[in-house]
């Protein structure tokens, strides 16, 4: 049998062999971006809610503190999720009839919990406690973003390990004063560098060799 | 003979293998001149000679592999029998592993707040409520973990006197039984569904039928009752039907105790023992470092009297006469191993030589030298020894043992006696025959059993099984649909005790407010709703009859609220105990009981683990090693090696392990270890069953050991059909022992699996033992003996004062050093920090398949050795096993993903998302307590199982290497904790209190064997312990600098009976 490709057909077939890997790579390349990327993990998408509640409104304009609802944030690792009496302290009086409280109601009435969709969410190796973090100085919008401007909350962060680690690492970069730790509109001062290594020091913040443990956070 | 490796050759039909460990003094030649040059040198070092086996002791080519290899051969390799659906299942996840492990996708979840949040209740922090639990009636005050509602873990209750803070193994395996998906859930009329109302509504036309007759056809059998409610409501029943009878019955009862202080005293009392007095115990056949009533603060007490520090002057000598190896057995300073049928003729003897009368004939020799030093030591301690007879043992040993500790002064000291703690002790043996002749007599018309599970626990001759489907209506209440519920017309499921309301008394009498944690999971019936439905209210509710009856009761009286309260609250109603009685020893005539010769006697025992069977569908009971024979999944037939051999022809001569010649004694002991699950026939009262044989060291000779709880028919997908049942043995008449029993080898093998040689390490001494004088005189001999062993010098280290390493440590100065000791001499072996261990951190069981691959999960072992030549009667040591959390660990210099590091503290940190699965780190362990999750072992699909779960704990999947944390999340809850406290009070630095962290193991032990704490903080406990003289590390000389230490045991031997050589235990 002769030849049937021309002699310089071989060149097509090292460059197909090259591409072929470098198309695997690309491949896997493309899917650990878009693993990694904000669309894939639904970062700054806003979650509606069955029941339209702003942050933007209670927290922002009518200040309503943050632990008002979020009654656990600096006693437990969960921060809470208010109950429907919580809501109807105040709906009780006002825009009690109003549409968009209607589920509000219903839950109160019937005692079927309001079914929230979850909007921050961490592995379930993840152990997270807010209590510490809040306690010893990280402020909510440090992780949470201005949530005091969400009309419909989104997650800001990806919160990947190693962003974890960024601030268990410098700690310094992020602390601020403990009765700073529940204003939205806080900003990190000039010197933020000097006022958290005082921090650190007043609130008895652990080495990074400590921070870092695996077993601070997984277990 | 060329050797090539150290391996056996092959020659002629069995293997022969030419290195012995010495039985007796022995010389042989060795394939490994090194290895035998280390064991010289152990044993010159004075160690005793440590043995797990019978294998380890024949030193069998199994043994051997189990020593080099992490895992047991073929642990590692997937060749279980793979289906094509499976191996599609196991390429799928992995594939979905390597694809998603990067991104971790997470699916949208929901959350759901209260509509109105519970007072006091932070959500994501756990509430303990205070409760109790009962076995055989007798209560254990509990604190109950509730993880946003779901019960999840068991703790002791420090304020109840049967509790003091720790439980029983039974009491955390309840947990698993609450969530068991196997329980009834529906109402069964002839096994088929039904419902409450229709069972109401034929309820109430029977007891209409029958309120002509006064009742005369209306029999209620339940289990023994300790519920004052319930008591209540029966007398009330009563009373509405006078022809009525009640009825108790429970495989493990008190029979022989009652009756037999109807002998010694003419009425019925109830016996506590106060051990911290008790300077000398005798226990007679009776196992009281058992689960049973008062187990905890008995145990407490005990080993209490036994902690011996450097300042100590004196502690307790314990003497055990028993058939069958116990933990108490194992605890004892002399054990004496006589058949159960003698130990009355023992008891005789005892009261004659200590000047009552009487006599006991035809002791064995070896038996009467003990009883001689026994009796001389109890009389030296006049007011401050006790005798205790075994629940099992007939009454007139129980009359007698009442005798001789009136005799010693010992009541009022550490014999008390109380008015009876049941609500009605009675002979339950008896009453039960009465009710099946009374069935059989055709003048029972309504059977109504609350729980028990009497078809499959009554004794065989009873046949209570054909009697009950004569019953023209029975109703059995119970948590599963069992043997008793399939021959019943009617079968109402059971709430468990953690679901519903009800009160319970302890072993003192001191009565507890049962409450429940969760709405039942089933549906499902308390026994005081079956009650009020017999007294025409099928609507009351639980909560409302117990709270009435303790409204109505003098308890209860003046400011109710505050006493309903506050019982709620401490989980113990104040002044409830039992009043204390003296009752007068009725003049007997001196008893004299004759040995019975000669006859082969068979002993019935509760199973360590399963009980009587009411935790036979508990899969982490059945996996749970019992505490000597290490077997798993099974029962078997125990018996003394010299017994076996001589009844059984299993091709060895005893003689042949004495035989100077190596050759003839390799070969006998290599026959005696491949005995183990020879099936055996065993006919006894006219049935017969097969059981496996498994051979005891310090078994009784001419008696073997059968334990109940196994061969389910009606338990579950766990229990069904594992083991053998041998309640149709039984007589009524000699429940728990008698002779007459023939057995014959029926040449057959069954694969019995103990997990008795995993995890073995090489021969190395790792337990130490001493003696309490040699103790008294140099506090720091046993350190030293270690010393020498491994430095061949009184001193640790080459040279200097400390161990020297090339590698730079770690100065964890001014940190928390979390460390642990483990007191050896309180220690008794009992599995309860196993179980808790198990619960608390997630770890699955396995299956008896996977255990006989060596792939069990527990991340807490018991090693068991047998010390000494004497085969028949070995002394026994347990030594609890976990991660030592070294500072130097060698798993962590092996791992190639570091996935295994130190952390800040010093703790050895497994990351399990970034574990691989390559092993090594287990291959590098010295100490063997690394697990690997060879399988998806955790269930992930059942449901109800799920709801056990501790939320703190990661659940390992598949691949994934575990290992004993120090429960880090009670140390990360408690440190966070610490933190908040500082940072609020303007303190830059914390303190975690000594005693702030308990780790599960530590909070469950009954004797607080185990401390946990910060060993840089002079004040703890654990540095305390570690300071002793007696504190020693394992293995050392590895320079890993184990954060878990071990106070080594010291026993207090009777210098006389040592010098016989006789019963050392």
């Amino acid at each position: 049998m002769g030849q049937i490709f021309p002699r310089n057909a071989n060149l097509l077939a090292w460059l197909s062999l090259f591409a072929g890997l470098l198309l695997v790579a690309e491949l896997v390349l493309i899917l650990a971006v878009y693993f990694r990327s904000n669309y894939f993990r639904q970062i700054n998408v806003a979650i509606e809610q069955p029941v339209a509640f702003s942050h933007q409104l209670h927290n922002g304009t009518l200040g309503i503190d943050c632990r008002y609802c979020h009654v656990s944030v600096n006693q437990s690792y969960f921060a809470n999720i208010p109950a429907t009496e919580t809501c109807m302290t105040c709906h009780s009086q006002i825009k009690t009839y109003s549409a968009k409280i209607a589920p509000v109601v219903a839950s109160y009435n019937t005692g079927q919990p309001i079914l929230w969709n979850k909007v921050h969410r961490v592995p379930d190796f993840v152990y997270f406690n807010h209590s510490i973090h809040v306690n010893k100085g990280v402020g909510c919008s440090t992780c949470h973003g201005q949530v005091n401007e969400m009309a419909v909350v989104w997650q800001q962060q990806a919160m990947f390990m190693g962003w974890c680690l960024n601030c268990h690492r410098n700690p310094e970069q992020y602390l601020r004063p403990r009765d700073e730790v529940y204003n939205m509109e806080y900003v990190a001062p000039a010197n933020q560098v000097a006022l958290g290594r005082q921090l650190v020091a007043e609130y008895g913040i652990m080495p990074p060799e400590q921070l870092t443990n695996c077993w601070v956070c997984h277990r | 003979m060329s050797w090539t490796t150290g391996w056996p050759r092959v020659r002629g039909t069995w293997r022969i293998l030419r290195t012995s460990k010495a039985i007796a003094a022995m010389t042989s030649t060795t394939p490994n001149p090194d290895l035998e040059a280390i064991r010289e040198r152990l044993r010159s070092g004075g160690g005793q000679q440590f043995w797990r086996s019978l294998d380890e002791l024949a030193d069998t080519p199994a043994f051997r592999e189990l020593v080099a290899r992490e895992f047991p051969q073929g642990a590692a390799e997937l060749n279980d029998p793979v289906s094509r659906r499976t191996f599609l299942k196991l390429v799928g996840a992995s594939l979905a592993l390597a694809g998603v492990t990067g991104c971790t996708y997470m699916p949208p979840e929901k959350l759901a707040p209260f509509d109105r949040q519970p007072l006091g209740r932070v959500p994501g922090i756990a509430q303990f409520f205070a409760t109790a639990l009962s076995l055989n009636g007798y209560a254990t005050g509990v604190l109950v973990r509730s993880n946003e509602g779901r019960p999840t873990k068991i703790e002791g209750n420090p304020l109840h006197p049967a509790s003091l803070g720790s439980t029983d193994l039974f009491a955390q395996a309840e947990i698993l039984n609450l969530y068991d998906p196997d329980r009834s859930q529906t109402v069964l009329r002839q096994g088929a569904a039904s419902s409450w109302d229709e069972f109401v509504a034929t309820l109430g036309n029977s007891l209409t039928a029958q309120s002509a007759t006064g009742g005369a056809g209306i029999r209620l059998l339940t289990t023994t009752v300790n519920s004052p409610t319930l008591a209540d409501q029966i007398a009330q029943l009563l009373a509405r039907f006078p022809q009525a009878r009640w009825y108790q019955y429970e495989p493990i009862n008190r029979d022989n105790v009652y009756e037999g202080a109807i002998q010694a005293f003419g009425q019925y009392v109830s016996t506590r023992y106060d051990f911290s007095k008790a300077r000398v115990v005798l226990a007679l056949d009776a196992d009281f470092l058992a689960p049973g009533p008062g187990f905890v603060p008995y145990a407490r007490a005990f080993a209490d009297a036994r902690r011996v520090t450097k300042a100590s002057t004196e502690m307790n000598r314990l003497y055990v006469v028993e058939a069958s190896p116990s933990t108490t057995g194992a605890t004892a300073d002399h054990r004496l191993p006589l058949k159960a049928s003698a130990v009355g003729t023992f008891a005789a003897a005892l009261a004659a030589q200590l000047g009552l009368g009487g006599g006991g004939a035809g002791l064995p020799e070896q038996a009467v030298a003990y009883l001689e030093r026994v009796a001389e030591d109890l009389e030296a301690h006049r007011g401050a020894s006790l005798v205790i007879a075994g629940d099992q043992q007939p009454p007139f040993v129980h009359a007698l043992v009442h005798a001789i500790n009136a005799e010693l002064g010992n009541v009022g000291n550490t014999v008390i006696y109380t008015a009876p703690v049941e609500a009605r002790p009675t002979n339950q043996t008896a009453e039960l025959a009465t009710l099946v002749s009374e069935i059989n007599g055709g003048t029972v018309e309504l059977l109504v059993m609350l729980g028990g599970n009497p078809a499959y626990t009554a004794p065989g001759d009873l046949r209570f099984a054909e009697a009950l489907q004569r019953v023209p209506l029975s109703v059995h209440l119970s948590l599963f649909v069992d043997e008793t519920s399939v021959l019943s017309t009617w079968h109402i499921p059971a709430v468990h005790s953690l679901e519903s309301w009800s009160d319970a008394r302890a072993f003192d009498g001191t009565a507890s407010i049962v409450q429940p944690l969760i709405e039942p999971l089933y549906g499902g019936k308390s026994d005081h709703q079956v009650l009020a439905a017999l007294l025409g209210q099928p609507d009351a509710r639980p909560y409302d009859l117990v709270r009435s009856f303790w409204q109505a009761s003098a308890a209860g009286n003046g400011a109710f609220e505050d006493f309903w309260q506050g019982a709620l609250a401490s989980g113990v109603i104040s002044n409830t105990a039992a009043p204390v009685v003296t009752p007068t020893l009725q003049t007997q005539p001196p008893v004299a009981v004759a040995l019975p010769v000669g006859e082969l006697e068979i002993v019935f025992r509760p199973d360590p683990s399963v009980w009587d069977g009411a935790y036979s569908n508990n899969g982490w009971m059945m996996e749970l090693p019992r505490p000597l024979t290490k077997l798993v999944w099974d029962n078997a037939v125990l018996m003394s090696i010299g017994t076996a051999s001589r009844l059984l022809g299993l091709g060895f001569n005893l003689a042949d392990l004495e035989n100077p010649d190596s050759d003839a004694r390799q070969v006998a002991l290599e026959r005696m270890t491949a005995a183990n699950g020879t099936m055996v026939t065993i006919r006894y009262a006219g049935g017969t069953l097969e059981l496996p044989l498994w051979l005891t060291p310090g078994h009784a000779d001419d008696s073997m050991t059968v334990n109940l709880g196994f061969g389910r028919r009606n338990a579950g997908r766990v229990g069904d059909g594992i083991g053998v049942d041998v309640y149709p043995l039984r007589t009524s008449a000699a429940p728990w022992f008698g002779t007459g029993v023939e057995v014959l080898n029926a040449n057959r093998k069954y694969l019995l699996v103990s997990t008795q040689d995993h995890w073995t390490m090489e021969g190395r001494d790792i337990y130490r033992v001493g003696a309490f004088e040699e103790f008294k005189l140099d506090p720091k001999s046993i350190a030293k003996e270690v010393y020498r062993e491994e430095y061949g010098k009184d001193t640790p280290g080459p040279g200097t004062d400390g161990y020297l390493s090339l590698q730079p440590g770690v100065d964890y100065a001014g940190r928390n050093a979390w460390g642990m000791t483990i007191n050896l001499n309180a220690c008794i072996g009992c599995n309860g920090c196993l179980v808790a261990c198990q619960a608390e951190n997630n770890i699955p069981y396995v299956g008896k398949e996977q255990v006989s691959r060596g792939r069990e999960m527990h991340w807490i072992r018991i090693d068991r050795y047998y010390a000494g030549d004497n085969l028949d009667n070995p002394a026994t040591y347990l030594m609890p096993l976990t991660c030592m959390q070294c500072e130097q660990a060698p798993c962590e210099v092996v791992c190639p993903v570091i996935a295994t590091v130190h952390d800040y503290e010093g703790l050895n940190n497994m990351v399990y998302n970034r574990c691989v699965g390559t092993k090594y780190c287990s291959n590098n362990c010295p100490y063997k307590v690394r697990r690997f999750n060879f399988l998806q072992y955790i269930d992930l699909n059942t449901p109800s199982i799920q709801l056990q779960r501790n939320p703190e704990v990661t659940v390992r999947n598949r691949g994934v290497m575990e290992k004993c944390t120090y429960c880090i999340q009670r140390i990360s809850a408690a440190r966070i904790e610490a933190k908040k406290t500082a940072v609020q009070n303007g303190e830059p630095s914390y303190t975690i209190a000594d005693g702030a962290i308990v780790t599960a193991c530590e909070a469950a032990c009954p004797t607080q064997a185990i401390v946990f704490g910060d060993i840089n903080d002079q004040a703890s406990r654990v540095a305390k312990w570690k300071a002793e003289p007696h504190n020693y590390g394992v293995l050392n000389i590895l320079n890993t600098f184990p954060r878990t230490s071990y106070l080594a045991r010291v026993r207090n031997p009777n210098e006389e009976l040592e010098a016989h050589g006789e019963a050392a235990g």
